[in-house]
């Protein structure tokens, strides 16, 4: 039921005309993940999309579309060789996904083993700040910077 | 078949719950529109409501009437579909929240214990921030599908600014949450009852977090989306009938809600101030009830204090509400949160 969710709204987000339906479609998306997050008692992981995808930066991409106000008459007509680079460009994405997806094996093993509670908050916060904490501390910085970027060009104005 | 063992106790009791939490909180926004129109009438030498019964206390069932019965009007350039998820988007976001609060505590029906929470989810405060942030979308969506000027430049200022408050709200949480060591909103209230209120050692995150929730629920002086001067009346203002009674009544519901968060995080929740009621020897029913009474009563402190700020402080520019949050708030909230991380640390050591 989810995953049929899921896999519809992902299919709206992109067959819908009107972008406003695309990002609205794209949240219903985050929440039908959301819902498989909790279903593999990770609630942290479900709650903190559905704050950070849903609640941030969805919101920010609505608030692009509305002030642009894309619509039939303003958007300029798409040639047809662009469209045709869209679809060869598309197509190399879904070669390069199958390509890394064709040697991977389906361990429906590993799920089973896991004791159900590795996506609770503590084990989460304690796996972070212990083997992970080198990745986790570069990935931080690496949004500081693009935080220090941002508000750089936005000054230079 | 004993996978189908499902415990219809459990479900009738929850069901219970909800209804009459739902009920609740719909009769206490009702009665804060008079609420506030009765102290708006007193700090302004008024008489407010009072032709509707004795002292006007049935002028929101008359006020709901109205709304109800009002001509529904849906302008023909609007996107309609939208324009009718907008509300409604916004009444189930203010009543989530409810969800996670403990309104009291447990009581025993025959040899059951039944906790007076709808769900004791071991993420409670993230969950009232993810609700939170989505009661964006009912204001977004129904400024956007409105097609009007005035209403998207509402709906905009309403949104940047509720996703810009959410920052110094989360950073004030946090420092609560390193005083409680859990999520649960049940085990922060616990621990209150241990170890006194949170407001005793976080005064400055208190402060942040009601300026914050003011900011959320676009109350005055952050109620720039309906900056009624400078955008007509904000993004409802294409709505009508009982869609605009949502928008408004949404907004008592987030203000009922969040005092009662406040009530939970900061005040101790259910408990009664230097009183230790579990050695009263009093049935424990009564307990439950004194205690959902007290909560209650902190709630309706924190919605008068709402009021009274409301008819007191002017409301802000633009450019101010924006300083204010980015430059003053979050650092001040980042700051308490290190200074209490690193008294927590010292105690500890």
């Amino acid at each position: 039921m989810l995953s049929v969710v899921a896999l519809f709204g992902a299919l709206m987000v992109i067959t819908s005309k009107n972008p406003v339906y695309s990002v609205l479609w794209l949240v219903v998306t985050f929440f039908a993940i959301s819902g498989h997050y909790i279903l593999l008692n990770a609630q942290f992981l479900a709650i903190v999309n559905i704050i950070v995808y849903a609640g941030a930066i969805m919101v920010l991409f609505l608030f692009v579309i509305m002030l642009i106000n894309l619509n039939r008459e303003s958007e300029p007509n798409k040639n047809r060789w662009i469209r045709m680079a869209g679809a060869v460009a598309g197509g190399c994405l879904l070669l390069v996904i199958v390509a890394a997806l064709k040697n991977t094996e389906f361990n429906t093993r590993s799920a089973e083993v896991v004791t159900g509670d590795i996506g609770l908050i503590k084990n989460l916060g304690k796996e972070l700040f212990t083997t992970f904490v080198v990745p986790f501390e570069i990935s931080s910085i690496l949004f500081l910077s693009a935080m220090v970027g941002a508000v750089l060009m936005g000054k230079k104005n | 078949m004993f996978l189908l063992a499902i415990d219809w106790f459990l479900i009738i009791e929850k069901l219970v719950l909800v209804a009459f939490i739902v009920t609740l909180s719909m009769i206490v926004a009702m009665y804060a529109t008079y609420g506030e129109r009765k102290i708006a009438g007193w700090m302004q030498d008024r008489h407010g409501p009072n032709r509707a019964g004795p002292f006007g206390l049935l002028q929101p069932l008359a006020d709901g009437g109205k709304l109800f019965f009002k001509e529904e009007i849906i302008p023909s350039v609007s996107n309609k579909f939208l324009f009718i998820l907008g509300p409604a988007l916004a009444m189930v976001t203010a009543l989530l929240t409810s969800a996670v609060i403990p309104w009291g505590p447990s009581l025993t029906i025959g040899d059951r214990l039944v906790p007076v929470q709808i769900a004791d989810i071991n993420i409670g405060i993230l969950y009232v921030f993810g609700v939170v942030s989505l009661g964006v979308y009912g204001i977004m969506i129904g400024g956007w599908a409105s097609n009007n000027k005035f209403s998207l430049l509402a709906a905009i200022r309403g949104a940047s600014q509720m996703v810009s408050y959410e920052l110094p709200m989360g950073l004030a949480l946090i420092a609560v949450l390193m005083l409680s060591g859990d999520l649960q909103m049940s085990k922060i209230v616990a621990g209150q009852l241990e170890n006194g209120w949170n407001i005793v050692y976080q005064p400055i995150g208190f402060l942040i977090f009601f300026v914050c929730a003011l900011a959320e629920c676009n109350r005055t002086p952050f109620d720039l989306a309906e900056a009624e001067n400078e955008l007509n009346m904000g993004y409802h203002q294409e709505y009508s009938s009982m869609k605009l009674g949502f928008y408004l009544f949404a907004e008592y519901i987030n203000m009922f809600i969040s005092g009662v968060v406040m009530a939970t995080l900061y005040f101790g929740g259910y408990d009664i101030p230097f009183v230790n009621e579990a050695s009263w020897g009093i049935a424990d029913y009564w307990l439950s009830i004194i205690g959902f009474v007290v909560l209650l009563s902190k709630a309706f402190f924190f919605i008068f204090m709402f009021m009274w700020v409301r008819w007191t402080v002017p409301r802000f520019r633009y450019d101010q509400l924006m300083k204010l949050g980015w430059k003053s708030l979050i650092p001040l909230a980042l700051v308490n949160m290190l200074v209490t991380a690193a008294v927590i640390l010292w105690l500890k050591k």
